[in-house]
């Protein structure tokens, strides 16, 4: 009998194993960070451009939506960071056992979401 | 003449740049975190004056441009898996070119043109 081509998977059946995770949220985050670039950069521009327009970017910085939106960005970048120094050692056969990998793989996804709570509630 | 559409010859190149770059910007990171906590420019004076030096300049720019080359490989790693048509493959492609080539720009009139 053919084989029926393509094959679909169903991505919610799928398990990924934590390093697999770990690969996909990189690449998550880094397509988040992408997209915010311009909004990253207007904020830039507003808090260097003048004494009015550092104003302006304090008062974003105090709304809530704001606020929410770079926690999200800090969630992106501390994960994306941690994930690219674990793929930088596994380059140079770092941490690449089972063992070791599955550990990194629990260290980047567990020190990435502990310091976005802990600078959370530091700017609350 | 011989053309090349397919294959590698460019993977070895990005995948080094890819990982450049990524150290440059983590350094950066790093540095710029040791700056924002130990100086704390909690004002625009402070804050415009540590990013008005034009080592500072320098230095955001080069974090910068390392970030838009950086995510051009990634951006384009992700719309080699999913967009499959060749047209609107290249047309995706060339839209996130020019927006990283419009930020490059932004990036040195935001640098150098503080107040």
């Amino acid at each position: 009998m053919a084989k029926l081509r393509p094959k679909y998977l169903n991505l919610f059946e799928i398990k990924l194993p934590i390093p697999g995770i770990v690969s996909i949220l990189h690449r998550v985050s880094g397509a988040g960070l992408f997209l915010m670039l311009p909004f990253v950069l207007y904020l830039l521009q507003s808090s260097l451009q003048s004494p009015s327009s550092y104003i302006l970017f304090r008062d974003l910085l105090s709304s809530v939506l704001v606020k929410l939106l770079l926690l999200g960005l800090l969630w992106a970048f501390l994960h994306h960071f941690a994930a690219g120094i674990r793929y930088l050692l596994l380059d140079i056969h770092v941490g690449t056992a089972l063992a070791p990998a599955r550990a990194s793989s629990f260290a980047v996804i567990g020190v990435s979401l502990v310091l976005t709570v802990l600078f959370g509630v530091w700017m609350w | 003449m011989k053309r090349i559409v397919v294959g590698a010859h460019y993977g070895l190149r990005d995948w080094l740049v890819q990982r450049v770059t990524a150290v440059i910007m983590a350094v950066f990171a790093l540095l710029m975190l040791f700056i924002v906590v130990f100086h704390r420019p909690e004002h625009y004076g402070a804050w415009s004056a540590l990013m008005s030096q034009q080592w500072m300049r320098l230095a955001s720019l080069l974090f910068l441009l390392s970030l838009f080359w950086h995510a051009w490989i990634g951006a384009r790693d992700i719309i080699m898996d999913y967009v499959k048509p060749d047209g609107a493959r290249l047309a995706v492609q060339v839209v996130v070119v020019l927006l990283l080539v419009v930020y490059a720009l932004w990036s040195i009139q935001i640098l150098w043109g503080i107040y």
